[in-house]
């Protein structure tokens, strides 16, 4: 018996991983080098190369400018590009809804009120810093996801994409009003609160960037092993209970990864909108919706959008920066109109 | 051999009783069909049964307790083919087919072995769906929707198949060409079926044994053509389908 061709495509080929880390480097020299004061590219590579390889950095200007502020920014930006990315993908195959991402959810809202709780009460642990904010984000994001979907669960067990923006909307308008609550009782904070709740990566240090980095490791890493769940429950949940999958474990499991994930880009870079929600869309047309390939994919180019919207950002109105937050949501408002519309025509 | 067991199965929705003390067994190599008017607690049974629902009473499998089995280790045992699939993403057909594999996948690092490309490979011929292999879910018609999923469950090649009104929405060809797979499927041993059906003359066609359910409770349950007796289908839908049904049946003979 002949056996008809059925080609292989669990995993992501060769090529095309080559390809997007190409595009992702290329992106990173662009961003690096470009700026108020720019820097030829073949500088900037030998200027990346030499700090890697441990040499004492030339004592010119662009030296200075890029290794001390621009190199740890950048970095930070792709890295929270990736991880918001990643998060964006994992939730939109959990929940089978090409809308669903932190900001739509609210997830990052509700992270944004734990990290200012956090400021505002001057809740820290002793010999960290950063911990307070980052541990109440962690926590906020997590508690959140957990009473949307609770809440939307109650209303509509199939998680219908309409219900799921309606409970996204309302819990946000929820948190809002908390946090102005909390700038009206914390006035002489309102500086650094502020700029939670607009989205800036403008101050990251290479600190920022390694506790990114160890998030985006382990997080990520349990969501990319969780590829074939996410297959079967962005086939359907009930699918995926059919064919075995563990559904309640998987589904804590990956909640709290992402939510892990969402509260330490929230208390780095505040809260940058639809990054989770554009990059999974635009990859998945390139790879199509297997998560085998979706995630790694979503986590270069999430990397590439989001170092673009930065540069954008720096030089819209140059001199004056823009918060990222502000590109990335008048990209993704606008997609996310496109998608709805789209997934209304689909169903109806 | 018993397959399943079911005994004294019961299922509250809130204050109502959806399906009150139901009880039935299967043994290897049957069809169990399961009939009754909307709202009986067909569907209810199977969902129980298949442990999607809350429900008091056993359900044993082997005669072994079904909450005992881990989820992969049930489903290698236990398949469902529900009654809809709405599907969001553009999937190719022989990725939701491969998921019927999951069942038999291992560690993380563990890809696919030759025997689920092979199974994948076999329900894709079985059903006809070999050319469409690498079409999008998307693009397909709510027929071969339906029969990527049985795809699926073949490729799964669980013991016992739960069939919830699997061709509720298609045409009377279609019907016929599924559960013509079915039972081609069930002559293997070790195997049986369990299926909900709206269509009477369909489980007088392919069934061995009937459950008829009114309102939650089972109003008659052994060989179909004792269960679906007209008088007893008189009680239970208040009407005259047998010769209705014989109607129908005439239909499925000129197929």
């Amino acid at each position: 018996m002949s056996r008809p061709k059925i080609s292989k495509t669990e995993s992501f080929s060769a090529p095309a991983y080559v390809l997007f880390i190409a595009v992702m480097l290329a992106v990173f020299v662009l961003c690096v080098s470009v700026g108020s004061v720019s820097v030829p590219f073949r500088e900037t590579v030998s200027l990346i190369a030499g700090a890697i390889r441990g040499e004492q950095a030339p004592a010119t200007s662009a030296a200075s400018i890029i290794l001390s502020s621009r190199l740890p920014r950048v970095i930070c930006v792709a890295l929270t590009g990736a991880a918001l990315s990643i998060c964006g993908a994992a939730m939109q195959g959990l929940l089978k809804n090409p809308l669903a991402d932190g900001s739509t959810l609210g997830v990052s809202s509700g992270a944004s009120l734990g990290a200012v709780i956090a400021i505002a009460f001057g809740i820290t642990f002793p010999g960290l810093p950063f911990a307070g904010t980052m541990v109440m984000a962690m926590i906020f994001a997590f508690a959140s996801i957990v009473i949307i979907l609770s809440l939307a669960y109650k209303l509509d067990y199939s998680l219908s994409t309409n219900s799921i923006i309606l409970i996204g909307v309302i819990y946000s308008m929820f948190v809002s009003s908390l946090l102005s609550l909390i700038i009206t009782f914390a006035s002489d904070k309102i500086h650094s609160i502020t700029f939670w709740t607009m989205g800036s990566l403008a101050g990251a240090s290479y600190r920022s960037a390694l506790l990114l980095l160890v998030a985006l490791a382990v997080c990520g890493g349990v969501l990319l092993r969780l590829h074939r769940e996410l297959n079967a429950f962005a086939v359907g949940e009930d699918n995926a209970r059919h064919i075995g999958v563990n559904v309640r474990s998987v589904r804590l499991t990956v909640l709290i990864a992402v939510s892990a994930l969402i509260g330490v880009c929230v208390s780095i870079g505040g809260t940058i909108g639809f990054v989770g929600l554009v990059t999974p869309h635009i990859v998945r047309m390139i790879t199509g919706p297997n998560h085998a390939k979706l995630m790694p994919a979503s986590l270069f180019g999430g990397a590439s959008f989001l170092m673009l919207c930065d540069l954008a950002a720096r030089m819209i109105a140059n001199p004056l920066q823009l918060p990222i937050g502000v590109v990335t949501s008048l990209i993704g408002a606008v997609l996310f109109i496109i998608i709805f519309y789209r997934s209304r025509r689909v169903s109806s | 051999m018993r397959m399943l067991d079911v005994k004294n199965l019961s299922v509250r929705y809130g204050t109502l009783d959806v399906v009150k003390d139901v009880s039935f067994s299967v043994e290897e190599g049957e069809w169990l069909m399961i009939a009754g008017p909307n709202g009986a607690g067909k569907s209810t049974v199977v969902s129980a049964v298949a442990q999607s629902v809350e429900h008091t009473g056993t359900v044993l499998f082997c005669g072994k307790d079904v909450t005992r089995y881990k989820p992969q280790e049930l489903a290698r045992h236990i398949g469902v083919l529900s009654q809809n699939h709405a599907v969001n993403y553009a999937f190719m057909v022989k990725e939701v087919v491969g998921l019927g594999r999951y069942a038999y996948s291992r560690g993380i690092f563990s890809g696919k072995s030759d025997a689920d490309e092979q199974a994948v490979v076999d329900a894709l011929t079985l059903t006809g769906l070999e050319e469409l292999a690498d079409k999008s879910v998307l693009k397909l018609s709510g027929g071969e929707l339906q029969r990527v999923f049985l795809a699926q469950i073949f490729a799964q090649d669980p013991n016992l198949l739960i069939l919830d009104e699997p061709t509720n929405h298609l045409d009377l060809v279609y019907q016929k060409q599924v559960f013509s797979l079915i039972e081609e499927w069930r002559r293997k041993p070790g195997r049986a079926v369990i299926s909900v059906v709206h269509d009477l003359s369909l489980a007088l066609a392919y069934g061995s044994k009937a459950l008829l359910m009114d309102k939650g409770r089972a109003a008659a349950l052994g060989p179909v053509s004792e269960v679906l007796t007209a008088e007893r289908l008189q009680e239970v839908y208040e009407m005259d389908v047998k010769e209705w049904m014989q109607g129908l049946l005439k239909q499925w003979e000129a197929l």
